[in-house]
């Protein structure tokens, strides 16, 4: 069933190739809507109660370098799979698109599923790798000002990432003699390597997953490649693809060199409290709304990466504390998608209307268009963390489990959600208050097809908010599971 | 020891918040059905509340809660709860009440506005997320609830967005109150994790019982300060009021409700019901968060009095007597004064919202003028209005026996007097009443009496469905003294959970004479300076500087607009600039060392390999290459140098196995 979730948007793309071009997009969130029954089928057979991987699938692939194709899921790739298939339909929606576009966008998409369910280094590298070309050609043709630049500081950083990470892993295979993700972690409870070995490991593969998460001082090709891309890409980018790294921390890292990252522990708060700290600063000075988006896609996923360095790091790991941490990251992962994902929706409504996407191409549109501003308030205020809406929940329980383990960084973290409130105070001073501005005169308030994706979305969000239980009971046995591999 | 109503708390603000989302849901034109349903909603949190008020007569003290999970994340449950008790009691019927009558005003004040129905909405919204923050039984509930009151304040300051300044006071708002919230927020999570619970009562486990105060130990200062740092912001304390007098700038029935009676008053609900925290470990009823809260509130409470005095907006005079006021209620918990503080907000609730509400009638009165200079003589022209805000006006200056404001006053100052720290606070606070009787007496005279000025002219009475809220609200304020007074201080024992007695013989107390004397020496001063009020006021004619000086709130937004908010401007732009250039100019460096280490290795080829075959052109071509690399497929020398660097790491890992 994993492996029809993963090859089903690959075969959409084939299919594309038959289509007109304005029946792509048709198409593609048709395959859309066959995934999302398949994902809907895995968390039916998926038991909440049962911890480590299920539904397995393995078969024999290329033995004699260890790969095999094992996919099987957690509570942490299944909420995964259901961000995935949540953000792209929502993207395809966003924008129009061609042939092209819709395969590469479903490639990608597979890509992500693979990613998500790989239990194998060889097949997850495979996915991940997957996942990085189509991305690379989306933001390279379709791109907006300075493609080439960005797209290729894009590729180049996250594949000099990715080759880092392959040459630990071979490193690690020449010494152990294994790819499975499960033996891995087993052998990661003794120590996988020794010496300045494990090291050298430690930091490919550190560097791989940082490019890709980012988190500070590697994060400085996210915004030029989020302010190129495409809408839609732009939201896969923030909504899914930064997931891998995250989620490449959660399976990877943390698991295989507990003892290293105790060690660097201090070191790795401080990147995180930097990238939360420094990212929503600068997205305050940022004028372009795009970047500015695009720099507290930063700033949220440095909450991630705090909560799970806090846990990972410190001397003392409280199991609830651990606990409150973990599910604060998988909680913030899916959140941060979402609200991420809308933020980029409602950017790209207005760049439509008005042809640029500057704060001071705005002014006065609550006269003019009260839904749209109303609904994209929403969004902004489950980014800036207010109760009630998603954002919030996963900020508490980060800084609930970080702050018991390392006080001082979770002290100087919170700083961040007050300088994300003064970027979208700005933002909505500038974009809805005041005179109307001439250029945004004629501009349509929400149409139609654009209520039918809004209100879905922002419903999920107010759901979370308000009774998160459903989704932390998707990955709630995993987190006990997790918490007690690390204590 | 429990009701029928608690589990069932939860009513009180479901009733309006329902009520909000259905006129949102309604068209904008649907005016009347919007006013029905917000004032529908209001009266059934009023009927609730009333209700709940019932079971707490019971006996003295009584306190039920009701606690669920919220979620479940791993293996524990984070739960909430709702308390009832005297202090939520009170303080639901006041808020209820009230903003029943702000409602029913507002249907007048508001009907010219062509986003009636969005107003009613979020005024219940409002009302929903404040009703909420009292019941809450955990401080995280609080917390959710304290940033909703937040939001509709947000929403009510900039509602009427086409104002710029209105928007910039929104914002300003929304920002420097959150400056607090994240002191609360860490205040929050400290206590969770000493405490292990977030629930206020919870058998004996919660965090205000003996269980969880007696885990808390000496952290317990630093939850205190930190959760009055939250404190400060909501309820407009030095130094972080600056917002509270530029809320103004939302409709006036905004300002009475959110900016005087209720959501400002949070704060110094907050202290009081996390007080145990505060007062842990005292000695004689005096700890280092609690010295903090009662020097806090001395410097608040004397800077807003001093500044009200030189204001000419007729809605910022007021707003600055609420921070001082509200700096007088926070005195009043720092000296151990808690029913003392609590019965003053109560009590201020009333009059300050009439205060406002008449302020609101002259405006609408004189065409949306605001400046006192322009006004006078609005004596005849608004007879109810004068009566009402004259009554208003006594209730907050403290004129005794008869009006709300000076029982509770007395209650405070007496308070002030048993503080074994410093008697500095109880002189100070008795300036206090005096500077207070003289800046509502510069505005009487100014809007009341004299000759007619320029925006008066024409000025005539409001409707009925104005002044009837008034007179309501003035009956109020007199007629709450019954359960204030020292002969029966019925409130005060019903806040501290004791029986009330009748003793008609301590009706009269000395500190009753101190403050009749202080009020009339601050009314005196007041008639004397101001009775021939002119354009230029008296004291600016006497101490130019001086009266700039408070005129321009003692310049404090321009300090922090060029301390604080440059220095974080500042900030965000380096972050900005260190991305663009050093971070990125870092990463380019590096590529550039990469693409010249290929170019090294490619000449390194072409020297051994193919020097002796066309050895004089290598350098030239060389340098070809170095030029074309420059200029294009930047990705292959990448890869090159990535093909070269995995060599390297190679023969790395050769060396070192």
């Amino acid at each position: 069933m994993i492996t029809a979730l993963i090859f089903l948007p690959l075969v959409g793309a084939l299919f594309i190739g038959v289509v007109r071009e304005n029946q792509a997009r048709g198409l593609a969130l048709g395959f859309n809507a066959l995934t999302a029954i398949v994902a809907f089928a895995l968390w039916r057979n998926f038991d909440t109660a049962a911890a480590g991987v299920q539904l397995m699938e393995r078969h024999a692939w290329i033995p004699a370098i260890g790969a095999e194709y094992v996919v099987a899921i957690d509570g942490l790739s299944l909420l995964l799979v259901f961000l995935t298939s949540l953000i792209f339909p929502f993207a395809f929606f966003a924008q129009r698109m061609g042939r092209g576009f819709c395969a590469l966008m479903l490639v990608m998409q597979s890509a992500l599923y693979g990613t998500f369910t790989a239990q194998n280094f060889v097949l997850w590298f495979l996915f991940y790798e997957m996942s990085l070309i189509p991305a690379f050609l989306l933001i390279k043709i379709w791109g907006g000002e300075n493609l080439d630049r960005a797209a290729t500081k894009f590729f180049v950083y996250t594949f000099l990432g990715s080759v880092a990470m392959l040459l630990s892993f071979l490193g690690i295979y020449f010494a152990r003699g294994t790819f499975d993700f499960a033996a891995l972690a087993a052998l990661g409870k003794t120590g996988l390597l020794a010496g300045k070995i494990a090291w050298l490991a430690f930091a490919g593969i550190f560097l791989g997953l940082a490019v890709k998460v980012p988190l500070f001082p590697f994060h400085t090709w996210l915004p030029d490649a989020y302010e190129t891309a495409p809408v839609g890409v732009s939201m896969v980018l923030t909504g899914v693809l930064s997931k891998m790294g995250v989620y490449g921390f959660v399976r990877l890292l943390l698991p295989l060199f507990p003892h290293q990252i105790k060690i660097v522990g201090p070191w790795l708060l401080g990147l995180a409290v930097c990238s939360i700290v420094f990212a929503s600063l600068a997205a305050w000075a940022q004028s372009d709304l795009k970047r500015m988006v695009a720099y507290l896609s930063i700033n949220h996923l440095g909450y991630c990466m705090l909560g799970l360095f806090a846990l990972t790091a410190s001397a003392t790991r409280p199991l609830l504390e651990m606990e409150a941490a973990l599910s604060g990251v998988f909680i913030q992962i899916f959140n941060h998608g979402i609200t991420a994902a809308a933020l980029f929706y409602f950017v790209g409504l207005l760049e439509q209307r008005r042809g640029l996407r500057g704060l001071d191409d705005f002014g006065g549109l609550m006269q003019r268009t009260p839904l749209l501003c109303g609904w994209m308030s929403v969004a902004m205020f489950s980014s800036l963390g207010l109760p009630g809406l998603n954002g919030f929940i996963g900020e508490f329980l980060i800084f609930k489990g970080s702050f018991a383990v390392a006080a001082s960084f979770t002290a100087v973290a919170v700083i961040g959600l007050l300088v994300t409130a003064i970027v979208f105070m700005r933002a909505m001073q500038a974009l809805f208050s005041g005179r109307l501005s001439e250029n945004c005169s004629a501009f349509p308030d929400l149409l139609r097809s654009e209520k039918l994706v809004v209100v879905p979305v922002t419903l999920v969000m107010f759901a979370i908010g308000i009774a998160p239980q459903f989704v932390l009971n998707i990955f709630n046995t995993t987190v006990v599971h997790m918490a007690r591999l690390f204590s | 020891m429990t009701s029928w109503i608690v589990p069932y708390l939860w009513l009180i603000p479901a009733a309006p918040l329902a009520v909000s989302l259905l006129i949102l849901s309604l068209a904008n034109s649907r005016r009347t059905a919007a006013a029905a349903l917000a004032i529908t909603g209001q009266i059934v949190a009023l009927v609730l509340a009333v209700l709940a008020f019932v079971p707490t007569l019971q006996q003295p003290g009584w306190r039920a809660f009701h606690n669920f999970t919220w979620f479940t994340f791993g293996q524990n449950a984070l739960r909430l709860g709702w308390v009832l008790d005297p202090l939520t009691a009170a303080m639901l019927l006041m808020i209820t009440f009230v903003g029943l009558w702000i409602f029913v005003f507002s249907i007048g004040y508001m009907a010219g506005d062509k986003n009636f129905s969005r107003f009613f909405a979020y005024l219940s919204f409002f009302s929903a997320a404040m009703l909420g923050l009292v019941i809450a039984n955990s401080l995280l509930l609080l917390f959710v609830a304290w940033e909703l009151v937040g939001l509709a304040s947000y929403l009510l300051i900039g509602f009427w967005i086409h104002k710029p300044s209105a928007a910039a006071a929104a914002k300003k708002a929304f920002i420097t109150t959150r400056i607090g919230d994240i002191g609360l927020f860490i205040g929050l999570l400290w206590l969770y994790r000493s405490s292990g619970t977030l629930l206020f009562y919870d058998g004996g486990k919660g965090c205000l019982e003996n269980a969880g105060l007696l885990a808390l130990g000496a952290s317990a200062t630093f939850v205190a300060l930190l959760v009055f740092c939250g404190a400060v912001g909501k309820s407009g304390q030095f130094p972080l009021h600056v917002w509270l007098p530029d809320a103004m700038e939302g409709p006036t029935p905004v300002s009475a409700l959110i900016h005087a009676a209720t959501m400002v008053a949070a704060g110094v609900f907050l202290v009081a019901r996390v007080y145990p925290i505060f007062s842990l470990g005292g000695i004689a009823g005096v700890t280092p968060s609690l010295t903090v809260v009662v020097w806090i509130g001395v410097i608040t409470a004397l800077m807003a009095a001093l500044i009200g005095i030189a204001q000419f907006d007729i809605k910022r005079i007021l707003a600055y007597s609420t921070v001082s006021q509200l700096g007088l209620m926070m005195v009043s918990l720092g000296v151990g004064g808690v029913a003392a503080g609590i019965m003053h907000l109560l009590a201020h609730g009333f009059f300050k919202a009439l205060l406002f509400l008449g302020s609101g009638s002259v405006i609408h009165g004189c065409d949306e003028e605001q400046d006192i200079r322009k006004m006078g003589g609005l004596r005849g022209a608004m007879p109810v209005t004068f009566f009402t805000y004259a009554i208003g006006m006594m209730a907050l200056s403290g004129v005794p026996l008869f009006f709300s404001g000076a029982w509770t006053k007395e209650e405070i100052l007496d308070a002030t007097t048993h503080w074994p720290r410093s008697h500095l606070p109880h002189y100070l606070m008795m300036a206090g009443v005096v500077l207070t009787a003289i800046y509502m007496t510069r505005q009487m005279i100014y809007v009341f009496f004299g000759h007619r000025r320029a925006a008066s002219e024409h000025a005539r009475e409001s409707p009925p469905v104005m002044t009837i809220p008034l007179i309501v609200l003035a009956i109020c304020s007199i007629i709450l003294s019954v359960v204030l007074t020292p002969a029966w201080p019925w409130l005060h024992d019903y806040l501290l959970g004791e029986p009330a007695h009748f003793q008609i013989a301590q009706l009269i107390q000395p500190m009753l004479l101190v403050s009749f004397a202080l009020v009339a020496v601050g009314v005196g001063l007041g008639l004397l300076v101001y009775r021939k009020a002119a354009v230029t006021d008296p004291l600016a004619q006497v101490q130019p500087a001086l009266f700039r000086f408070l005129e321009n709130k003692m310049w404090l937004d321009e300090l922090y607009a060029r301390t604080v908010i440059a220095l974080a401007r500042m900030a965000a732009r380096t972050s900005d600039l260190m991305d663009r250039y050093f971070w990125d100019g870092l990463v380019r460096a590096v590529g550039g060392l990469g693409q010249i280490f290929g170019i090294f290795s490619t000449t390194f080829d072409e020297r051994a390999i193919n020097a002796r075959v066309d050895g004089g052109a290598s350098g030239t071509r060389g340098l070809g290459r170095f030029l074309s690399a420059r200029h294009s497929g930047q990705i292959q020398t990448y890869l090159a140098a990535v093909a070269v660097g995995m060599l390297a790491l190679l023969l790395l890992y050769a060396w070192l196995a």
